[in-house]
Parts: C-alpha cells; sequence; structure tokens
C-alpha cells in the first residue's frame, strides 16, 4: 500500500487540489485533530491542578495552581493501583495470547481447502456472526452454567475468539500461505500442528499482530465484563477499578443519607484530580503505543472488509 | 466461495495430481484427522461461548424458579413451569417497550447517516490533501478517541458537563448565562450522543475510506484529466463509485445493528442513567443490564435480550436482501 501511495504521489502532481482549498482541508482536519485530542490534555491538566484551585476556579485548561498531590496520593496509595494494573496487564497479555492461538488455528484449519470439515466450518463461524444468544443467555452461560464468576476466565475467555477475526485471518492464510509450502512440510514428515506453529505462524506476522492488537486493546480497554462478574476487590482491573468510582459516586450522590455522613462520603471518596490521574495511567499506555499500530489496525480493517 | 476454491484447486495442480486429490477427498484421512485436532479448542469455544448461548432462548418461555434443594441452574430450569408467551406479553405491553424501540432505532439510523457522511466526506478530503504527512499526522489524531473505552470517555464527557466545575458551564457562566444541569436535562442528550458517537467513531471510518480509495487505480484518474474532468467530477464519477462496494457493505452491517446499541456510550457517558434522563436515553441493552443488575425476574429480561436477538438477525438478512435485489455484486452473505 505504502508503494502505492509513492505512485500517487509523483504520477497525480499535476491534478491536485489549489493550494488555498489545502489550506482550509488542513484547517479543517487540525480543528478535528484537536477535539479528538482536546480531552486528554484536559483531564491531565485536571489530574496536575491543586484540589483548591479546583474548588475555588473550577476546571481549567491551563492549571492556576499545579499540584503532583493526586500523583503522590496514587503512590501513597501505590498497593491497590498496581494490583489493578497487574491485573490489567496479566489479562491483557494472556487473553491475547489466547485469542491469537484460538483465532490463528481455527483461521488455518478453515483456509485449507482439502479439509473435509470445511463446509461445516464455514457455517459454524458465519452463523454467530448473524444470530446471538442475546446478552443475558451470555450471561447466564458465563454465570450460571459455567460458573466463572470472580475469576480472571470471565474475562478472558467471553472475548477470546470472534467470527470477524477469524475470517480476517482465514482470508490471510488462502491468499499468503500456499498449498505448496503445507505439502512440501508434509513430505518432510510434519504433521498439521508442526506445520502450523512452525511454518504457517512465522510467515503470518502481519495478521497476527493485527489480531492480537485488536485483542490486546478490546482486553485493556474491557469494563463490561468486569461489571458483570467481578466483585473482587482483588481481582479488579484498572477500567473496572475507575468504573467502581464512578457508580460508587453516582450511588451516593443519589442516596445522600446512604448510611454515610458527608464527612465519610469526602474522605472515602478519591478527590476529583486523584480520579483524573487514574483515567490518565489508563490512557497513557494506550496513547503512547497506538501511533506504532495504527497500521495493523488499518490492514485488519480493509483485510476484513474484503469480500469472499 | 466453493466455486473460487475450485478454481484455486484446477490452477494449482494438474492432471494426474488432480485426480489423485479426487479419489482421496472421498476419505476421511490423516490430515484432516490432525486440522480437526487442531481445531478442537476453538470449536470448543464456540460450542460454548456462540452456540450455548443460543438455547438461552428456553429462559425466556419459562418462569424461573429455585427449586428446593440447590441444584445447578440447568436443572433448575428444565422444571421451572413454562410460561408460554407470558414473559414476551409482559415485555411488549410494558411502558418501556415503545420507548425502548423507538429509541434504539432512532439514534442508529441518526448515528448511521451522520457517521458514514463524515467517515465518507473525511476521507474525500484526506485524499485530496497536498501534504501527505499532514494528512497522516490528522489520521493519528483523529484515532485516538476509538482507542479509549467509554469509561474513560465518560470522565471526559464530566469534565467537560459536571454542573459544578465543569469547564462548560464555566464558558457558559463566564459569557453571562446561567449554568446548565446538564445531567438532568433531557433535551441535550441526543445530541451529545450524536456527537460522541461520531467523535469517537470518526477516525476508524475515514481510515477505512481512505484506504479503499487509495486502491483505486490511478490511470483512472489520469484518463478522467485527459478528458477535461474536474477535481469535482472525478470525485462524483470516480472515487465514489470505487468505494461504493465497501460503503454498502458497512451499511448492511450497521443495519444489522440496528436493534443494538452501544451500550458504553449510553450508559457511562450519561453517569449510569439518572432517572432525569431515563427516557431519552435508554436502549434495549441498557434495559437489560438494568434489568440483569436488579432483581427482576430473569425470564421477562430473557424475552427483551432474545427479542433483540431475533430483530438484529432479521434485520441483517433483511439488509442483505434488499441489497441482492438492488445491485448483487455488493451483497455480503
Amino acid at each position: 500500500m505504502r508503494k502505492r501511495q509513492k505512485e500517487t504521489d509523483s504520477s497525480s502532481t499535476m491534478n491536485q487540489i489549489k493550494p488555498s482549498t489545502n489550506v482550509l482541508i488542513n484547517i479543517l482536519f487540525l480543528i478535528l485533530g484537536l477535539t479528538c485530542i482536546f480531552p486528554l490534555l484536559f483531564v491531565f491538566s485536571i489530574s496536575i491542578t491543586g484540589e483548591e484551585a479546583l474548588r475555588s476556579n473550577g476546571y481549567q485548561i491551563i492549571p492556576q495552581e499545579f499540584s503532583a498531590a493526586a500523583y503522590q496520593f496514587l503512590w501513597n496509595e501505590r498497593g491497590m493501583i498496581l494490583n489493578a494494573a497487574f491485573m490489567s496487564v496479566f489479562i491483557t497479555v494472556f487473553g491475547t495470547i489466547i485469542t491469537v492461538a484460538l483465532t490463528t488455528s481455527m483461521g488455518y484449519v478453515v483456509s485449507r481447502s482439502s479439509f473435509k470439515l470445511k463446509k461445516l466450518y464455514t457455517w459454524l463461524i458465519f452463523i454467530p456472526m448473524v444470530f446471538n444468544g442475546g446478552m443475558l443467555s451470555s450471561y447466564v452461560v458465563v454465570n450460571n452454567i459455567l460458573g466463572l464468576r470472580n475469576t480472571i476466565w470471565a474475562l478472558i475467555l467471553p472475548l477470546a475468539c470472534s467470527s470477524f477475526s477469524v475470517t480476517i485471518c482465514r482470508t490471510f492464510f488462502r491468499t499468503t500461505v500456499p498449498d505448496s509450502i503445507v505439502e512440501s512440510a508434509k513430505i518432510d514428515g510434519a504433521g498439521q500442528f508442526r506445520i502450523w506453529a512452525q511454518i504457517v505462524l512465522p510467515i503470518s506476522k502481519p495478521v497476527m499482530a493485527t489480531i492480537g492488537m485488536f485483542a490486546a486493546f478490546g482486553y485493556w480497554n474491557d469494563w463490561f465484563q468486569a461489571s458483570l462478574y467481578i466483585d473482587d476487590k482483588k481481582l479488579q482491573t484498572l477500567q473496572s477499578m475507575l468504573n467502581n468510582i464512578r457508580a460508587s459516586i453516582e450511588y451516593l450522590a443519589n442516596n445522600p443519607y446512604g448510611g454515610l455522613s458527608m464527612q465519610q462520603y469526602k474522605s472515602s471518596m478519591p478527590t476529583e484530580s486523584v480520579r483524573m490521574a487514574i483515567a490518565i495511567i489508563i490512557i497513557v499506555p494506550i496513547a503512547c503505543t497506538y501511533p506504532f499500530f495504527q497500521k495493523y489496525f488499518i490492514s485488519g480493517l480493509t483485510v476484513g472488509s474484503v469480500k469472499e | 466461495m466453493s466455486m473460487k476454491t475450485t478454481l484455486k484447486k484446477g490452477g494449482s495442480e494438474k492432471g494426474n495430481a488432480q485426480g489423485k486429490k479426487k479419489f482421496l477427498r472421498k476419505r476421511w484421512n490423516r490430515d484432516d484427522t490432525e486440522l480437526f485436532m487442531l481445531s478442537v479448542p476453538t470449536l470448543l469455544w464456540y460450542l460454548i461461548f456462540a452456540y450455548l448461548p443460543m438455547f438461552g432462548i428456553i429462559i425466556a418461555f419459562k418462569v424461573y424458579k429455585l427449586a428446593p434443594g440447590g441444584h445447578s441452574f440447568i436443572y433448575n430450569l428444565l422444571h421451572s413451569e413454562w410460561a408460554g408467551f407470558g414473559n414476551f406479553k409482559y415485555f411488549f405491553v410494558s411502558n418501556s417497550f415503545a420507548m425502548l424501540l423507538k429509541n434504539t432505532i432512532l439514534y442508529n439510523i441518526a448515528f448511521i447517516i451522520i457517521s458514514a457522511s463524515v467517515a465518507v466526506g473525511g476521507a474525500l478530503l484526506l485524499s485530496n490533501m497536498r501534504n501527505k504527512g499532514g494528512s497522516r499526522v490528522y489520521q493519528t489524531m483523529m484515532f485516538l478517541p476509538y482507542f479509549m473505552s467509554w469509561v474513560v470517555v465518560s470522565y471526559f464527557v464530566y469534565a467537560l458537563l459536571t454542573p459544578e466545575r465543569g469547564y462548560l458551564n464555566g464558558i457558559i457562566t463566564a459569557l453571562g448565562g446561567d449554568p446548565v444541569m446538564w445531567y438532568q436535562e433531557s433535551k441535550y442528550w441526543p445530541f451529545i450522543l450524536v456527537f460522541l458517537n461520531t467523535w469517537k467513531g470518526m477516525g476508524y471510518g475515514m481510515v477505512i475510506y481512505l484506504a479503499s480509495i487509495t486502491g483505486v487505480d490511478r490511470t483512472l484518474y489520469e484518463a478522467a484529466v485527459m478528458d477535461g474532468a474536474t477535481k469535482l467530477q472525478q470525485e462524483r464519477y470516480i472515487t465514489l463509485p470505487s468505494i461504493k462496494p465497501v460503503f454498502v457493505m458497512m451499511l448492511i452491517l450497521d443495519c444489522g445493528k440496528i436493534f443494538n446499541s452501544d451500550f458504553g456510550l449510553f450508559y457511562q457517558t450519561t453517569g449510569g442513567i439518572p432517572q432525569s434522563l431515563y427516557t431519552t436515553v435508554s436502549t434495549f441493552d441498557t434495559y437489560i443490564y438494568q434489568a440483569l443488575k436488579s432483581s427482576s425476574p430473569i425470564g421477562q429480561t430473557a424475552a427483551a435480550s432474545f427479542f433483540q436477538a431475533i430483530c438484529s438477525c432479521a434485520t441483517i438478512l433483511l439488509a442483505n436482501w434488499v441489497v441482492s435485489k438492488i445491485d448483487n455484486e455488493n451483497r455480503i452473505i
């Protein structure tokens, strides 16, 4: 794709928009782009504003009074934060490995044209794209039938595979892993498992990166599964911690006499700057990594939209 | 699809080899066993997490009761009484049903129209930008919200809208207006939700269309320039028709989701749906989630959930059917 873009640059210099129009378009996108990163900067500046200034001036873009108190507070409470951060990282890493393994193995199997059950599998993968049992049924399966409540499996398994990513893998393998490679490996005595692990996967890094990135961002950003299945504070991820803080503020706001005095309420809740600081802790790893992985997302999205 | 496979096979293997292959095709061989073994983990995942929930339909037709003696969920379910369509009836005649149906569909229609226009328009402009480096920087900036979870976005929204300290009220009071109680005024929320949805999906949508515009054969444009076509005519007669397949596919997929809603958008950004916003921002998903979290009878929740799943399935098939009638090339199934 990059090559094609270069060609475009050189061949169509004649056929370009007017410089003035170009400036207008630039201004438009600069505004749109800034709208997208503004909230992040805003939340960051709240997190480094002193609590006094927040109380008297409200939230300001430029902090009136700098203070590292929020981060200091988080550092003092690092036991809880680090535990949640560890859970987030663990679930992201472990979950991504499981997802890549499940997705690529199935993608490889259905990409083999000689496989006898190929037709059955194609339907098996297709049907859930159109029909699913609904939110309640999934909840019942995880919660009541499998009994995964308050285990890390409840955060990993429901998200571990999807027909969308299996389809991306299948399309990729079908076009990039020629039958001849597989045949020659078979002649050398390799079984399908070995072919998958030692031949197919090493030459499929782009699609693994795409699937892996989708999965990793999915796990890191998940709060929904956690809000359904996790009550145990020890299993709290960063996202669910942020979600729980918000939820308990609402609870207290809606039930002002919910058994707590105003004093207790104030002392039990993290201050505003601390909340924003936790949000920043979640965003920074994403904001620092996504520009590098963006191309894998794009390639995945475009491969996924290639029709069969 | 099957035709493609046959073609490929015909191309790669010739004569003798093909005959041999045909003979082998009839029987299950070691290769199939190995491939099957390789697929077993994912197969199990599909059976448990994709197909088992489909049997959840039974719950919607039952009055779930705990049988004495601490049996498993399935035992209790099978020994509960049948409710016929009682659970569905309860859901359909309840006050919520019409409101949920209206909200879910209207929000989705607004989202589809606005997001698609912004994405296509943005991609057209980006593809024409002269400074490609700048275009890449803007794309990266606009992609950021896509990677934020709704919980994080809800903190952004809170920072802007919270009545006492929020940024917007700060501006309004500085200009001499009265502060707005954003989380209690339902009239603003349709606009806020549409804005947030567009904001979050903008980068993603533009990038998809931009990728398919980049794939258009450049010689078409050169030929058009020879014929004296203006930039606008080129977009109208070359670019737009070229991205039509992607556009139609995205549209079908979006229509298939018309009974679903992005739960986080409706639930998180409103601050957990306060009473004052309930009728404005509730959708099927938030209703089911709230029912699930409360102690309402599981059968009634299942009926709502199942109704939603059936409608989604019907709309995606319908959208595909309509497209296949108009333009058979672009159907996806």
